[in-house]
């Protein structure tokens, strides 16, 4: 076998603290190397190229290249090697970057560890062999989790792209926090006019089924060939019964459950339609509220209703779904700002979040768009906005900023005056980020041709006092104290990850942070991508966002759907497990430890034996460490490859 | 009934300006079996004039303090006064860097391990001798006693350090106090300064912030001010008079110590309670919500029949 070694630069990244030419020296006294070169940056075209003319010229039969992460640039340097006309197996690569120069500043020690790593690599080079991907069959079909903005974004584009989209909602209706919005910055135009017609889209699309009072309960397979198991939540009426008249909701005795959609200000009647708008327009009942439920007597809502839908004794439902692709789209949640002693805790009637406000601007909320104090339904002349409730606070675990309030507060700013011409608002901030396309323009009418007054500094307290709220607070650019008599105060509440975040995270197999929300796969360049192929992300579920943002990154997943779908057939990573037949004795422990179930017991000739399911298979290994027999083998990481690189580090 | 032991540190005010709130501690202890043991051979904090200077002369001095009560052996040192509870807590905290606590330690004849908690009087009463006992001791019921609970600024804050109820809305003394059958009002300004040691070097500073603490409770409607911290009970009761000149109103607030109110409810002898140490005596209070009481009894007697 002849090796090739290309020990890269990365500029400063690696020869900053290692001396690469001297790795490359090193490595061609490894057994079989018979070329060793330094190169500034390997991942670069003449980079790429002079792997390739190396290759060529010196008829090498693999390649080891030395330089960063390979989840960064295996793939390109397997698609070098296969251009020079190698199989793309044979190469190997040492992590000289992230596992040497980046954290140690010895040059010598650097050095060595780098040619070590390097001996290391060239060692399981030398065993290795070329392996051919099996292509297999896609199911054309994507399940979309979440039917706020961004999955009404993602289902309606691949639906016109000619693609089977199942949505699941958790709520009964989609729309999500959007719908719940009066207007929208920075244009000011109405958010359940924009909305309503892609809600309608989604209903009427022939390509869409919607599962809305519904949630993912269980996750199987894997790229091109997912099983979901959805749960349909038990709504107590029948739905295609239900025609949406709302004779049960005026009925309905009971007066007391949440309204959700109006974010609990005042009671909903135990049997809803969340809003007017909803998609589907059908009834739920709250069984906590229900007096049929609670007390076993009323049965009003099924006396009344014209179409004989309601049945007490609905069950949940299970039901599966083949897809071959996933959009998580889930969503935020919003700060509970009862965390915020200062502000009241919660205990303050007329200390409301900002999108409480919003229902109270909206003409189709509680109070049917006259602003009105909850305590006493007066409307209120002085309104403070409270920014960064829940954002940028460590104190709180809410370190990050979660980038739309400074603009909903700005457009609530000028919907006060616009519906209390009489009204003074005040807008304590810390600092005002407006970066989106007319934000900061947007920003400064609210300013200069609103009057909002703008105070930089944080509210230390809320105090009630006469029936109004003494709202204390530091003028930091004034450098002085300053006290507002407030009729009313709205909390610029931040976002959070929506409630169950990382529990779908972990059906899903994707990654999620210390706060909940989905990681992507690269930041910069692969962002509505994650870890497991297949899985996409879009909206706040990834982190917060606005409505523009929202909508652009449903739009980027169904692309990559799209893209995905477009290919014939899919690749499977030849990189699986084995089975020596000859040695497996059929105890199937392998078959219980495989965490993905992508190993069975078949008959082999009258005898009991394992076989790896080479799709599902995701080359784990830990079949490979379980089997006491040694007979299923990890292609690529055999047995024998992990001893040769143990030896090789353990030489002197 | 299984009582509870602790060392038990009365600080310097204790045996001056709030003789009254440690009698009171003391009795109150007793009658719901809580063991004080009094910190042998105790000394200064170190609370205000030294952490002003220097934190590791002012660590030291707590520091002696803590190693006298780990040489009794015990746990947790209780004190009734916040400023003496933050620099006990502060200086425990800073010990935790072995740095700190050798630089310390080298200023001290014994060594302080630093293990010993030191916690509030409202602290152990609430979460070790907990609110169904008090419930259950009670003797005369606070019944029809406007009580405006004060905390202080320092009593849980910083609360990385006190690490003891809320540090903006502390609940602790309120449900104590409606466990006593008071009737509790929701005090905004609970954990807001009453003008702490400015008390000398600018009385208007004090007179401004007392006379807000002391209006917000009129406006509530308190018959008394109930507080857990000797500085702000002088600055809310002795400056009264000064309070009253800043703005205009005259008021006659009774400011007392919850510890004196528990003692009451409890059934301490008067003359453990030291209601005769306060400037405003809360005899009125005291009479009108008995005269309520029997008020009360009497209506509840007249609907009977």
């Amino acid at each position: 076998m002849k090796i090739g070694v290309f020990v890269c630069h990365c500029g400063s990244n690696i020869e900053g603290t290692v001396d690469t030419a001297a790795v490359a020296r090193a490595s061609m006294l490894f057994p079989e190397v018979s070329h060793a070169e330094d190169v500034m940056y390997s991942c670069s075209e003449p980079g790429q190229e002079a792997i390739i003319d190396a290759v060529r010229t010196h008829g090498l039969d693999g390649v080891v290249v030395a330089s960063c992460t390979p989840r960064m640039h295996e793939p390109t340097f397997r698609r070098a090697v296969e251009r020079a006309g190698l199989n793309r197996y044979m190469l190997e690569m040492a992590n000289i970057r992230e596992h040497v120069s980046w954290i140690g500043k010895d040059r010598t020690a650097n050095t060595n560890k780098a040619a070590d790593l390097v001996r290391i690599a060239v060692e399981k080079l030398r065993r290795n062999r070329p392996l051919t991907p099996k292509s297999f069959d896609i199911t054309r079909r994507v399940l979309v989790i979440g039917g706020g903005v961004a999955g009404i974004q993602a289902a309606l584009d691949c639906a016109d792209g000619g693609m089977e989209v199942v949505l699941v909602e958790r709520t009964s209706s989609i729309g999500g926090k959007m719908a719940k919005l009066d207007k929208t910055f920075p244009t000011v135009d109405c958010s359940s006019c924009i909305l309503g017609p892609k809600m309608v889209d989604v209903a009427q699309h022939p390509n869409i089924t919607l599962y809305a009072y519904a949630e993912v309960e269980e996750v199987a397979g894997y790229v091109g060939n997912f099983n979901v198991k959805i749960r349909k939540k038990a709504s107590y009426v029948d739905w295609v019964k239900c025609t949406g008249c709302g004779a049960c909701m005026e009925k309905c005795p009971s007066k007391k459950s949440l309204d959700r959609f109006n974010e609990s200000l005042g009671g909903a009647p135990a049997i809803n339609i969340p809003f007017p708008q909803a998609i589907p327009k059908k009834a739920v009942i709250d069984a906590g509220y229900c007096r049929q439920f609670i007390k076993g007597k009323c049965g009003v809502c099924a006396k009344i209703c014209p179409t004989g839908a309601i049945d007490y004794k609905m069950q949940d439902e299970v039901v599966e779904e083949k897809v071959g692709a996933i959009v998580a789209a889930t969503g935020f949640d919003l700060f509970d700002h009862s965390k915020y002693g200062e502000y009241g805790g919660g205990r303050y009637p007329d200390v409301i979040t900002a999108l409480q406000y919003e229902r109270l601007l909206s003409a189709s909320g509680p109070t049917g768009g006259h602003v009105k104090r909850p305590s006493d339904g007066k409307e209120p002349k002085t309104v403070v906005f409270i920014q960064c409730v829940g954002s940028r606070d460590k104190s709180v675990d809410r370190p990050y900023c979660s980038g739309f309030c400074c603009m909903y507060t700005a457009k609530q700013a000028i919907l006060t005056k616009d519906h209390i011409p009489d009204s003074q608002s005040y807008v304590f901030y810390m600092d005002i980020r407006a970066p989106g396309k007319m934000y900061d323009e947007f920003t400064r009418r609210a300013m200069e041709e609103y009057g909002a007054r703008y105070v930089r500094g944080r509210v230390s307290m809320i105090v009630p006092q006469n029936g109004k709220y003494l709202v204390r607070g530091a003028d930091t650019l004034m450098g002085s104290q300053l006290e507002v008599e407030a009729d009313l105060v709205v909390l610029a509440v931040g976002a959070e990850a929506a409630v169950g975040s990382p529990q779908l995270a972990e059906k899903l197999r994707i990654s999620y942070d210390k706060y909940g929300y989905f990681m992507e796969s690269h930041p910069k360049l692969r962002p509505v991508e994650t870890n497991t192929a297949g899985v996409y992300l879009a909206g706040c579920a990834q982190g917060p966002k606005d409505i523009p943002s929202s909508v652009a990154q449903g739009s980027a997943s169904a692309a990559k759907v799209l893209g995905l779908f477009s290919k014939q057939k899919l690749e499977s990573d030849p990189q699986i497990s084995q089975v020596n037949l000859q040695r497996c004795v059929g105890c199937g422990k392998c078959e219980t430890t495989c965490p993905f179930g992508a190993i069975h017991m078949i008959d082999f000739r009258g005898q009991e034996k394992a076989e790896v399911i080479e799709t599902v298979c995701q080359g784990c290994g830990i079949c490979a460490v379980t089997c006491p027999q040694g007979a299923i083998q990890l292609e690529h990481f055999t047995d024998n490859q992990i001893l040769a690189e143990v030896e090789a580090l353990c030489q002197f | 009934m299984r009582g509870h032991s602790f060392a038990y540190y009365p600080g310097c005010s204790g045996l001056g300006t709030s003789m009254e709130y440690d009698s009171s501690t003391r009795a109150v202890c007793k009658a719901l079996f809580v063991e004080l043991h009094d910190v042998p051979d105790w000394s200064c904090c170190g609370s205000s004039p030294a952490h002003t200077v220097d934190h590791v002369l002012s660590a030291a001095l707590s520091a002696r303090n803590l190693a006298k009560v780990e040489s009794t052996g015990r746990e947790t040192v209780i004190t009734p006064c916040p400023s003496c509870l933050t620099n006990l807590r502060t200086a425990g905290h800073r010990m935790e860097k072995p740095e700190f606590r050798a630089r310390v330690n080298s200023l001290l004849d014994t060594p302080c391990k630093g293990d010993v908690q030191a916690k509030s009087v409202l602290q152990i009463l609430f979460e070790d001798v907990g609110l169904e006992m008090i419930a259950a001791s009670v003797q005369k019921p606070l019944k029809g006693l406007k009580v405006a609970p004060y905390y202080g600024c320092i009593m849980n804050r910083p609360p990385e350090i006190m690490q003891f109820d809320d540090h903006e809305n502390p609940m602790a003394m309120d449900r104590i106090l409606a466990a006593l059958g008071a009737e509790v009002v929701p005090f905004p300004l609970k954990v807001e300064c009453c003008g702490a040691s400015y008390g000398v070097a600018r009385k208007d500073v004090v007179a401004r912030l007392s006379s807000r603490l002391l209006d917000t409770a009129v406006s509530l409607g308190a018959d008394v001010m109930a507080t857990a911290c000797p500085l702000c009970q002088m600055n809310l009761d002795l400056r009264q008079e000064q309070a009253s000149q800043h703005s205009g109103r005259a008021y006659s607030m009774p400011v007392l110590y919850f510890t004196q109110l528990m003692g009451m409810a409890l059934g301490v002898a008067e003359a453990e309670l030291g209601f005769d140490k306060l400037c405003v005596s809360p005899a009125r209070a005291f009479e009108a919500m008995a005269a309520s009481t029997v008020a009360n009894k009497q209506t509840e007697r007249g609907s009977r029949v």
